[in-house]
Formats: C-alpha cells, sequence, structure tokens
C-alpha cells in the first residue's frame, strides 16, 4: 500500500512539564490527547482509531481509551520503545487508506523523572523503589536475557559501543559528536520550556563528565516528564480543518519502518536499521535527502543523530562527523537545520522515548509556527526520523516524510 | 579514555548516593534450550552453537537456526578466543565495568564483559580469551581477558 498523500497531521501538542510530579501518566496522555483535540479544532466523538505504546499504563490502548472515554473501531499498540510515535503515523495512514478509521490519535507520556527523584527520596529513608529507567522490567521470557543481563548493558553503553566502534572505523571524534550537542543547544535557547537552554560550546561537551565512555554527560539527552500528541486524519478532513484555520496542510509523503538485531551474531554496528527505513520513506515520498528542508532526528545521544544522519543519505557512511561540524545542523547556519526545539538533547525526551517530539517540531516547521529564531524559512519538505530500543542490540527505525501543501 | 578527574556536580534532582562497590553480576535466567551452555559454562567450557543443516555459527544460542530455521542445530565447544569488536566503561572506581563485543574465532559476536586488565589499554582488535566469572547465586558466566594479560 503506497501512503503518499493519504493521510494528514491535523493536530500537534507537546505537554509543556518538564517535572509531573502530581500527574499520573494516564492523566499526562489525556492532557496531551485533549491538546492536540484543541490544536486540530477536533472533538473527541471524532476520534475514531488510537495509537500508543508500551508507555501507555494498564492494558495500554483500552485503558487509555476507558480513561478518555472513547469510543473507537480501530486500536494499534505497536511497541518499539521510543520510535513508536513516527511509526504510528504510517500505521494510521494505513488503517486510514484502508477504511478502518478517519481521524487517530496517537499519545505518548510518561514521568521518568519524577519516579526517580521519588525512588531517590526513598532510597535516603532506606526504601527500595523501582527503578524507572527501563521500559519494563526484564521479562524472564526474553531468550537473550540471559545472554546480556549478567554483562550490565545500559542505554549508555549500548550506544556508547557504536559511537566507540565509529570512531574506531571512520576516524570520528568526540568534537565532532559535540556539535550535534551545540546545534541542539542554539536552539533550545529560543524554548522557553527546553531543560537546557544554555548554549553550550565544544569544550563544554568535551570536557563534561564522562557517562560511559567515549559518551560524555552532554552527548546525552535529558531525563523529563511530559509527553505528546498527534492527530492524523483522512485529507478530506484535513482540508475541511485547513480551509477553517487558514493554516497549510501536513500531508503523509513518506514511511519506513524496520527492525535491526543481533542477527544471530553477524554482528555490524556501523549502521542502523534507518539504513533500511530512510530509502524505503524516500522511495514512497519520490524525493532524496537533498529536498529535505527541516529534519527531526532522533538524539537520544550524539551518536544516534551521526548514524541517522548517515543511514538516511544526508551524508555517505563514515562522513557524519564531518557533516555536523561548524554549525552544519544550526538553522540559519547551516545544510541540515534538525531539532530546532532543542530536540531530546536539550528540550524534551518524555518518557525516556523521544518519537512523538520528533514529529511535533516537524509540524510546527512545516505550518511555520516554530520560533522565529529557528524557523526555516518557505520549509515544505521535513522528516522525522526515531530510533526505538538501542542500537547495540535490537532497535526500531521509523522515517517519516511530510509535506506542507 | 580513563574517566574524568571532575566528579558530577551535586543538585536537588540527584542526590549524592553513596560509593558502590564492584558490580554485582546477575545470575543469567536459563531457560531449557540453553541449560548445556550454562552447565558447560561452570565447567570452564565455552560452547557454540552451530546448525548442521546450513553450517552457520549462531549466538544467542537457541534450538532454531536463525540464518535458516533448521532444528538441526548442535553445540560445539568454542576456542575460547576472539576479537575485541567494541566496547565502553562505565561507573566510577571498584564499580566501574566495561561492557564489551567479542567475536569469537568461530565469527559470532556476543556481548560480554572485559574483566582483569585496564580497559583504558584495550583497542578494537585485540586478541582476548575466555574466563568465567561467578555470578550472584547462579551459572558462572563467560568473560574475556587480553590474551597478553593472561598469566
Amino acid at each position: 500500500m503506497n501512503l503518499n498523500g493519504s493521510a494528514c497531521i491535523v493536530g500537534a501538542y507537546e505537554h509543556p512539564t518538564r517535572k509531573a510530579d502530581a500527574l499520573s501518566v494516564v492523566r499526562l496522555h489525556a492532557d496531551v490527547a485533549k491538546g492536540a483535540l484543541a490544536d486540530a479544532g477536533l472533538s473527541k466523538s471524532d476520534i475514531d482509531g488510537y495509537f500508543c505504546a508500551g508507555d501507555a499504563p494498564g492494558l495500554g490502548a483500552n485503558t487509555v481509551a476507558e480513561y478518555l472515554g472513547l469510543k473507537l473501531r480501530h486500536v494499534d499498540s505497536t511497541e518499539c520503545g521510543g520510535s513508536a510515535p513516527i511509526l504510528h503515523v504510517a500505521h494510521a495512514a494505513e488503517a486510514i487508506a484502508a477504511g478502518r478509521c478517519n481521524v487517530a490519535l496517537i499519545t505518548l507520556a510518561g514521568r521518568p523523572r519524577a519516579q526517580m527523584a521519588a525512588v531517590q527520596a526513598a532510597a535516603k529513608e532506606g526504601k527500595s523503589g523501582k527503578a524507572p529507567l527501563a521500559l519494563k522490567p526484564p521479562d524472564p521470557d526474553a531468550p537473550e536475557l540471559a545472554f546480556e543481563l549478567p554483562y550490565g548493558p545500559t542505554t549508555q553503553n549500548l550506544y556508547a559501543a557504536v559511537a566507540k566502534r565509529h570512531m574506531f572505523e571512520f576516524g570520528t571524534t568526540s568534537e565532532q559528536l559535540a556539535w550535534i550537542k551545540v546545534a541542539a543547544s542554539h536552539h533550545a535557547q529560543h524554548n522557553p520550556h527546553a531543560m537546557l537552554r544554555d548554549v553550550v560550546t565544544l569544550a563544554d561537551v568535551v570536557n563534561s563528565p564522562m557517562v560511559s565512555d567515549p559518551l560524555h554527560r552532554l552527548d546525552c539527552c535529558v531525563m523529563s516528564d511530559g509527553g505528546g500528541a498527534l492527530i492524523v486524519a483522512r485529507p478530506e478532513i484535513a482540508r475541511e480543518l485547513a480551509r477553517k484555520s487558514g493554516r497549510p496542510l501536513v500531508m503523509v509523503r513518506g514511511t519506513g519502518e524496520a527492525p535491526k538485531h543481533g542477527m544471530g551474531g553477524k554482528m555490524d554496528l556501523t549502521y542502523s536499521a534507518a539504513a533500511w527505513s530512510g530509502p524505503m520513506a524516500f522511495a514512497e515520498a519520490g524525493i532524496t535527502p537533498a529536498d529535505i528542508q527541516y529534519a527531526s532526528l532522533y538524539d537520544s545521544f550524539t551518536i544516534t543523530v551521526l548514524m541517522q544522519l548517515e543511514d538516511l543519505g544526508f551524508c555517505k557512511k563514515g562522513e557524519g562527523g564531518r557533516f555536523v561540524m561548524d554549525g552544519n545542523l544550526i538553522s540559519g547556519v547551516g545544510r541540515l537545520p534538525f531539532n530546532t526545539d532543542g530536540g531530546g538533547l536539550c528540550n524534551n525526551h518524555p518518557a525516556n522515548r523521544g518519537g512523538v517530539t520528533k514529529v511535533i517540531e516537524a509540524v510546527r516547521q512545516l505550518r511555520g509556527e516554530a520560533h522565529p529564531a529557528v524557523q526555516v524559512p518557505n520549509c515544505h519538505l521535513a522528516l522525522a526520523s526515531g530510533i526505538g530500543g538501542a542500537l547495540a542490540s535490537r532497535h526500531t527505525a521509523a522515517t517519516l516524510i511530510l509535506e506542507s501543501i | 579514555m580513563s574517566p574524568p578527574e571532575t566528579s558530577p556536580k551535586p543538585s536537588a534532582d540527584k542526590p549524592q548516593r553513596p560509593p558502590a562497590g564492584p558490580r554485582k553480576i546477575p545470575a543469567p535466567r536459563v531457560l531449557p534450550e540453553t541449560q548445556t551452555y550454562w552447565t558447560a559454562a561452570d565447567e570452564g567450557r565455552l560452547m557454540v552453537k552451530r546448525c548442521a543443516a546450513c553450517g552457520e555459527f549462531h549466538h544467542y544460542p537457541r534450538d532454531i537456526c536463525p540464518h535458516c530455521l533448521s532444528a538441526d542445530t548442535e553445540w560445539l565447544p568454542a576456542a575460547g578466543t576472539g576479537t575485541v569488536y567494541s566496547f565502553s566503561t562505565m561507573g566510577q572506581g571498584e564499580a566501574a565495568y566495561t561492557m564489551a563485543f567479542v567475536t569469537l574465532d568461530e565469527g559470532v559476536t556476543m556481548m560480554t564483559n572485559l574483566v582483569d586488565c585496564d580497559p583504558a589499554a584495550v583497542v578494537i582488535g585485540q586478541k582476548v580469551r575466555v574466563v568465567f566469572k561467578p555470578s550472584e547465586g547462579g551459572h558462572a558466566v563467560p568473560m574475556f581477558t587480553p590474551e597478553e594479560a593472561s598469566s
């Protein structure tokens, strides 16, 4: 099924909170759903499809649908970590094209930062708490568990191993990775909601404490609470809404998704699954990476961005380090403005999952609603890319190409 | 690549934790199809799976070959030597540990730890050999150490 032109994003909303001490996970899902409906100019009864991933509490889609009182005829709770909302846009477009729904709501939300604070406070009092960093507690039935858990894999060292191999293969340096954080910080200074608004230098990044070598603290994303929601609608509905609001249509042009894993031990950490999802999306959209005016790139770590730049074809494999130098990712300065909200590196990484904010900022750019200091002039073609899971073990890439009309 | 001298700044968000001791190695949760691997590990032997139908080695070990889906897979003793594919050291002081990927001489790459060495002196491509470390109340776990560091 070709999804080019099959659906539009008509609503997008990012929760303003970054620490949700008094808001439950389901309340955050509800808040962002309400925000996206208001943004779209739709009401609850218009929603007939709902999409969420593993961050939704309880029985997932059903629990959130119950809380919100949704009457649905299509649900999809495809779980692939942080890239899920990007993949959900494609799945919503599929469902709309297949006649299974007309207006699809996608939500992502969580409160790992508040949970972490609570765990640390409990630890001070000698009580133990549940660690909030993992997506889910280890599943004893997972066949890889015995061959990984004894070795202490973490999100940080699994991405660091990819960075170290990239440095070995291609001569990439810590200073080159630092350029990615520097660019994100240049954008974050204009976002009043961003957790880290100070512009940082290369020296700030490479002199920040080592977290898991070669990744420093400032190579890592923030940990934040909050979330975001999207509403995907049939083009006829989107045209009617655009007529009323005077906003451009944001049309789905290209989609791709692909998982990558240990491949039975035939490991190659020099590329990510974006090398598979990207070409699918570009083929469907009928454009090339050179046509993209703005890119939201998943930035759990600086190396995550570097890998996607290469794997999506913005530069050749191995040349990502040189590509990101000299502010090439800074809006108004470089060739490829990225993550103009400050991204996960500076702004927001709600529920330890960055996918929804990637699509939201792409929608802002395509509507001309990004901050004026970072708005890409006449931005018509944008890309959102996500990596969910861990680069070095198993992850799912999702690529989405959007056009404003 | 050694940890920096600067210590993390305390903040309201991140209270200082007491110094951690050496990382405890969680016991592997063993599924029936890999019991042979862990029994051998307790005896100091590293096993690897090969498919009798397509001839390919694979890791992590499973009943069904991930390359051709044949159920005709067999356990073979691995040479116990390989090369470092990549690695990263995390943590401070005695809690520091090095997660690594090692490519066995049989051709498969496995997650492991580099132990009994200074990880700052390790380089990608370096030859390593297996050693077995006790886990917390469970089977021994294969880890790797530089060939040069062997005694």
